[in-house]
């Protein structure tokens, strides 16, 4: 059965194992990735007349930089490696972004990697992976 | 006891950082005086009342269009104002323009220029002058304010410039001009011209001074007194930092803090009305006989009027233009969403954080009635109530909170500071966006103002209350005449916006996104 797999990706070596791990499954079932990266975002948050004016300006500017020095990179690397590679850049909380990306795409599974290190503040707020654990539409696998 | 140490070591303090108080203290009269004289027209033209009354003609101007809004709009904002919530919780908001600015973030800035000191000091100089009545009225002004709001932040939108660069620029200036253009109708450019010269006074007034001198009159009353200038120069000194060192670390952190600081004042506010439950229905009572008949304060019933509807305008800006740049930033297709989101804040300043204030003072106490007659006494100038402690504006505040939690003094002071330096620099924005729109963008135009800016925290920390309080009206009661004039002229064009928005919305072409 070929299928969509939504990989997180934020540059991180523990993104990277988690996009090398997608893409071996992927290719070997014929089917395809979608690479997604996620601008931490709050529409609740509090920004100076200063800001709101060069909001948009920024916000385009992130995205541009976001492309080019991370996501096009990325794609060219793994785009010889047998499976089809889309990618996307969303603004949002990582979470929520990745299962909306995840319903929207189709896909059939998701991919996170995870670094290891149990902060404490990870242990009272939750990491992004523990938090898809719980709350994925799809399974989700997480790589160490 | 705490207290009476932390007093005696603070004046101890700020007389031994002198080494010349005398000297301080006449260069404070003399900036008052020159202040005094020189502006003393200005005051007297904007706030001269209708012959053979007391009432002036600005205040009625105000009312009239609010007025005016409400019955054209048909109360817009009691029927929207479940619409608007949903439009600022994001309800209505396209997710694939995360990251851009939302309604919520719109509002939150727009509000901390607004939230502040017109909210603690203003209406104890409207309570203290117009007694408990002056709340109805305030109250009243607040809710219909809430029309003009939705006007002018509907057109700020609209006819906002958006630069190639992607930032915007958007205002009164910028309806003026192409609002006017469109309805082929004439002198836009000649009110906007106006409008702009105007908000730099209003920006140095009400925005700056009014805010530079309350903040310094609530450190003397935590710390004692001592000369004006010392908090003036040391405000002036942040405010450089951030608008012109670009230092936005100070205006994050205090972005982040007003916020906490208004809930925070909100609730110490909630809970001392509850503690005083008992005084509740007599503290209304007062509000609402207080606004027929005045109860003995200086100029009886009119005299309560005048007061509430001169603070809350004052507050909340509802009809002066401010609001309308930031707002104007908003990443919407439909401007009169932005109006909707606006709506809601002379309802949060005014009839929600301006009232607790006014409830605070009435049931503490503070105002002094007499036993028998149930009427307030004047102070011994006849000008206003006296107060259990002589005191008025932002003290008079300060008196009320801190008869029920004596610390509270320090944390309003704090609030009051964060207040103030947060008003200042949302007026300096506006002030700005005023200042380039009639001498051009570049950094040395802007350099210049800025710098003028800072000029004025220094001599607002300096002069004394009255001739500042003056001068801060009646600059920010100028903009409302250019700006209202403008509202009449192009309110047919909101009104299209709105049908045209109503009728989408019901039929379900606009619809939620969450």
């Amino acid at each position: 059965m070929s299928g969509k797999f939504v990989v997180g990706y934020d540059g991180s070596a523990a993104s990277r194992r988690a996009l090398d791990f997608a893409i071996d499954r992927a290719a070997a079932q014929g089917g395809s990735i979608v690479i997604a990266h996620v601008l931490e975002w709050s529409p609740y948050s509090f920004l100076t007349p200063n800001e709101l004016e060069e909001r948009h300006a920024r916000r385009n500017e992130e995205l541009a930089r976001a492309k080019s020095s991370l996501m096009d990179p990325v794609v060219e690397e793994y785009s010889g490696k047998g499976a089809e590679i889309e990618s996307t850049i969303k603004y949002g909380k990582i979470v929520d972004v990745l299962c909306d990306v995840a319903t929207e795409s189709n896909a059939t599974q998701m991919f996170v990697g995870r670094d290891g290190e149990s902060s404490l503040s990870s242990r009272v707020f939750g990491s992004v992976a523990s938090s898809l654990a719980q709350c994925s539409p799809v399974p989700c696998t997480i790589v160490p | 006891m705490f207290h009476k140490i932390a007093c005696a070591t603070g004046v101890a303090a700020a007389t031994s950082l002198l080494s010349a108080p005398a000297f301080a203290q006449s260069l404070d009269e003399k900036v008052n005086q020159v202040f005094a004289s020189s502006t003393g027209w200005f005051v007297s033209l904007i706030f001269s009342p209708f012959p053979g009354t007391s009432f002036p003609w600005i205040v009625a101007w105000l009312v009239v269009a609010a007025t005016i809004f409400t019955l054209y709009f048909g109360f817009i904002q009691f029927r929207a104002f479940r619409h608007s919530i949903s439009l600022v919780k994001g309800d209505y908001s396209d997710p694939n323009d995360a990251g851009e600015v939302s309604h919520f973030q719109a509002l939150a800035t727009a509000l901390s220029g607004t939230v502040g000191l017109g909210n603690i000091a203003g209406v104890a100089v409207a309570v203290g002058i117009g007694g408990p009545g002056a709340t109805f009225w305030m109250i009243l002004a607040g809710l219909m304010g809430m029309a003009s709001k939705f006007t002018e932040c509907t057109l700020g939108v609209k006819y906002r410039n958006e630069y190639e660069d992607g930032t915007v620029s958007g205002g009164p200036m910028y309806y003026l001009t192409k609002g006017f253009a469109e309805r082929g109708a004439p002198g836009g450019r000649i009110l906007a011209i106006m409008f702009s010269v105007f908000c730099i006074l209003g920006a140095l007034g009400g925005g700056n001074m009014f805010q530079a001198n309350q903040a310094h009159a609530q450190i003397t009353n935590v710390v004692g007194d001592y000369p004006g200038w010392i908090t003036g120069v040391i405000f002036a000194g942040v405010v450089f930092a951030v608008i012109v060192g670009g230092l936005k670390s100070i205006a994050k952190v205090t972005e982040k803090v007003v916020p906490i600081m208004g809930v925070l004042y909100v609730v110490t506010a909630l809970i001392i009305i509850l503690m005083n439950y008992d005084k509740i229905g007599w503290a209304f009572g007062q509000i609402f006989d207080g606004a027929f008949t005045g109860l003995g304060v200086a100029g009886g019933m009119v005299g309560a009027l005048i007061q509430g509807f001169k603070r809350a305008a004052f507050s909340n800006e509802a009809g002066v233009g401010s609001a309308a740049i930031a707002h104007s930033a908003v990443r919407t297709k439909e401007p009169i969403t932005e109006g909707f989101v606006s709506l809601l804040e002379p309802f949060i300043d005014t009839v929600v954080i301006c009232t607790m204030t006014a409830l605070v003072i009435i049931i503490t106490g503070q105002l002094i009635s007499d036993a028998e007659t149930g009427m307030y006494m004047l102070n011994e100038a006849g000008s206003a109530i006296a107060t259990v402690d002589g005191n008025s504006g932002v003290a008079l505040t300060s008196a009320a909170f801190s008869s029920a939690f004596g610390w509270f003094k320090y944390i309003l002071a704090i609030a009051v500071i964060l207040f103030a330096f947060s008003t200042m620099i949302s007026w300096s924005y506006y002030g700005l966006k005023a200042w380039t729109y009639l001498f051009g963008e570049g950094k040395t135009t802007e350099l210049v103002f800025k710098i003028i800016f800072c000029i004025f925290v220094i001599i607002g920390a300096a002069a004394s209350l009255g001739p500042v309080i003056d001068f801060s009206d009646a600059a920010i009661f100028a903009m409302a005449v250019v700006n209202i004039i403008g509202l009449y002229v192009l309110m047919p064009i909101v009104k299209r916006e709105l049908n045209s928005y109503m009728s989408r919305l019901q039929s379900g072409e606009i619809k939620k996104f969450h």
